[in-house]
Parts: C-alpha cells; sequence; structure tokens
C-alpha cells in the first residue's frame, strides 16, 4: 500500500470516530457506562499523535502499531477488542495484499475478535457489523455497498436484547438502543470503504 | 501499586475498575494475609476515570511477579478482558505462569493471598479463589 493511501486511511478513519464522540457517549449511555464516546476518541487522538511514524511503516508494521497503541489507549473492553482486531489483522496481512489475502485476514481478525469478546453474532455487539461488512466483501459487493450494509447492520443492533458486556446488565431494557461498538464498528469499516472508493 | 516481597511464593495481581477498590482489596490483603506474598494492584484508566489499562495491569504483573506464577482477580468484564491482552502480549515463558481467576474480587484476593502465603501452587491458589477446594 502507497504511504499516502495508507496515511489517507489512518487520518480518515480517526477525524470520522472522533467527530462521532458526542453520538457514541449518547449511545453507551443508554446501554453502557458511557466511555464508548471519550474512550475511541482517546484511541483515535494517540494514533493521530503517530501518523507520520506508523504510515511509513510496511502495512502489517503499521497494524501492529496501530493494534498495540489501541490495546494501550483505548481501555475499557473496547481497547482489547479493537486492538485484536488490528493486532490479527498484522499478522495475517502480507505486504502487498490481495483481495483474497484481504477477505482471510479480515475472516481470521473478526473471529479472534470475538474469541477475545467470547461472543457471536445476534448479541448486540460489533461482531453484528464486522460479520455482515465481511458478508458483504466476501460476496463480491462493491465499496459503496459495503458501507450501506455497514450502516444497516449497526441500525439492526437497535431490536436485539445484549447478552455479551455491560449492556446485558440491561436484559430487556437494552432492547431499543444501537450498541455503540456496532456504531463505531460501522463508522470504521464505511470510512475505510469511502477512502478506497475514493482512491479507485 | 504496593510493596513486593521476594519469594517462591505466588503473586497477587488486583486488578479493578475503581482505583479505591483495588487499593482498599490489596490493604485487606496486607491486613488479613500478611507481607508473605508479591502484592500489586491497578485501577483506573489513563484519564483518572473508572476503568482498567492494559499497561497498568502489565507493570503490576511486574512489580508481583514471582516464579512460582501470578494470580490476576478481576472486578467486571473490561478488567477480565484487558487482564487477559495483558497476559498475551506478555513472552509465552511468562504467559504459561499467569492465571486469571473466576471470583469475586475481595473474597477471591484473600483467599488465593492465603494460599499463596502458605506455598500452595499457582493452581492451587486459583482453586482456592474460586471456591474450588474441597475442604
Amino acid at each position: 500500500m502507497e504511504r499516502q493511501q495508507l496515511h489517507d486511511l489512518i487520518s480518515s478513519v480517526c477525524h470520522a470516530i472522533i467527530a462521532h464522540t458526542d453520538e457514541l457517549t449518547t449511545l453507551d449511555q443508554a446501554i453502557g457506562d458511557g466511555d464508548h464516546g471519550l474512550n475511541m476518541k482517546r484511541g483515535c487522538e494517540a494514533i493521530q499523535a503517530e501518523i507520520e511514524t506508523i504510515s511509513d511503516k510496511p502495512l502489517p508494521d503499521a497494524l501492529q502499531a496501530i493494534g498495540t497503541k489501541l490495546v494501550m489507549t483505548i481501555g475499557g473492553a473496547s481497547g482489547p477488542l479493537y486492538g485484536t482486531l488490528f493486532l490479527s489483522l498484522a499478522k495475517s496481512c502480507p505486504q502487498v495484499p490481495d483481495r483474497a489475502n484481504l477477505v482471510a485476514a479480515f475472516k481470521s481478525a473478526i473471529d479472534a475478535v470475538a474469541a477475545r469478546g467470547k461472543s457471536q453474532t445476534g448479541q448486540k455487539t460489533m461482531l453484528d457489523v464486522l460479520y455482515p461488512a465481511f458478508e458483504a466483501f466476501l460476496a463480491g459487493k462493491s465499496l459503496k455497498e459495503v458501507a450501506i450494509q455497514c450502516n444497516s447492520a449497526a441500525n439492526a443492533t437497535a431490536p436485539m436484547l445484549a447478552i455479551r458486556g455491560r449492556a446485558s446488565f440491561l436484559g430487556e431494557r437494552s432492547i431499543g438502543h444501537i450498541d455503540p461498538g456496532a456504531r463505531s464498528s460501522a463508522l470504521l469499516i464505511s470510512t475505510i470503504t469511502h477512502v478506497l472508493g475514493a482512491a479507485n | 501499586m504496593t510493596n513486593q516481597t521476594s519469594g517462591q511464593n505466588v503473586g497477587i495481581v488486583i486488578v479493578s475498575h475503581s482505583p479505591l477498590i483495588a487499593q482498599g482489596t490489596a490493604d485487606m490483603v496486607r491486613h488479613m494475609v500478611g507481607n508473605q506474598i508479591p502484592l500489586a494492584w491497578c485501577g483506573g484508566n489513563l484519564d483518572n476515570g473508572l476503568g482498567t489499562s492494559v499497561q497498568a495491569i502489565t507493570d503490576a504483573i511486574e512489580l508481583a511477579w514471582s516464579d512460582a506464577g501470578v494470580a490476576i482477580l478481576v472486578d467486571l468484564g473490561g478488567a477480565e478482558t484487558n487482564s487477559e491482552m495483558a497476559v498475551e502480549m506478555m513472552p509465552p515463558s511468562r504467559q504459561r505462569k499467569i492465571v486469571i481467576c473466576n471470583a469475586p474480587i475481595v473474597e477471591g484476593a484473600v483467599m488465593a493471598a492465603t494460599e499463596a502465603s502458605g506455598g500452595a501452587s499457582l493452581s492451587i491458589v486459583k482453586a482456592a479463589a474460586e471456591e474450588l477446594l474441597s475442604r
């Protein structure tokens, strides 16, 4: 991957997440402990502070640096989950990946997140966006369609009953709210597809 | 963080979202069990709010390190996930000597420390915290 494209991806994702800090916080106040927006913001700001160094690295090393930084700075339960996503990508993504490499790397990264969170789809978590995004990607959908799929998948977590994470303490009361992790995952994926789409 | 005792007894690490709970639990362990075990605690996120930090957990494991192993006691969800992450980022030779106990943080810490202070193995310390020992 070209340095400039990697730089654009990192910068755009960080801006998108930071711009939605208040929305993520509001969502998390409804069913969690209200820190998701600030935690994600803190992680993204830490990445932004090192964006030049990270962008200089080969793709796997950049992913490793991003994952480690997120683990160390986001905190909460999201730090290890997002950290695991990137650390797993770093392990399985070659320096110059083709589409098949990316599909395989994405799948093993999402599986690693599921293992870390001891969760699966249908439990009102970020997995309810990541797996549908993967399915759309696997099915050869366009980047735009993947983004649309992400956003509708995030919205589809609203009627779900939370089974994992802090929201599960609320039981039935978790129903009716979009999961904050699903929303931040949708922001992450849709921003990536947007940047890649604009480049093509 | 807290003082460290050298020796071959299993070390205990207490991880809470709240530094006050972590420190209070460590105080109870020291008071009820004594100084025969390496003990460390951490709590709070990087903004000094409620939460847990992988870096702080890593530092606490380092502080309480014993060749006999380290047992970690956690409070809620994120404390467990962050502790797992901290363990996985350690060298494999150390990973094998760290366990996370599925136990209430205060009771578990006192039970685990009691066994540890008598020189029990890591698996016995974990079982004690989880109330799996037959007495």
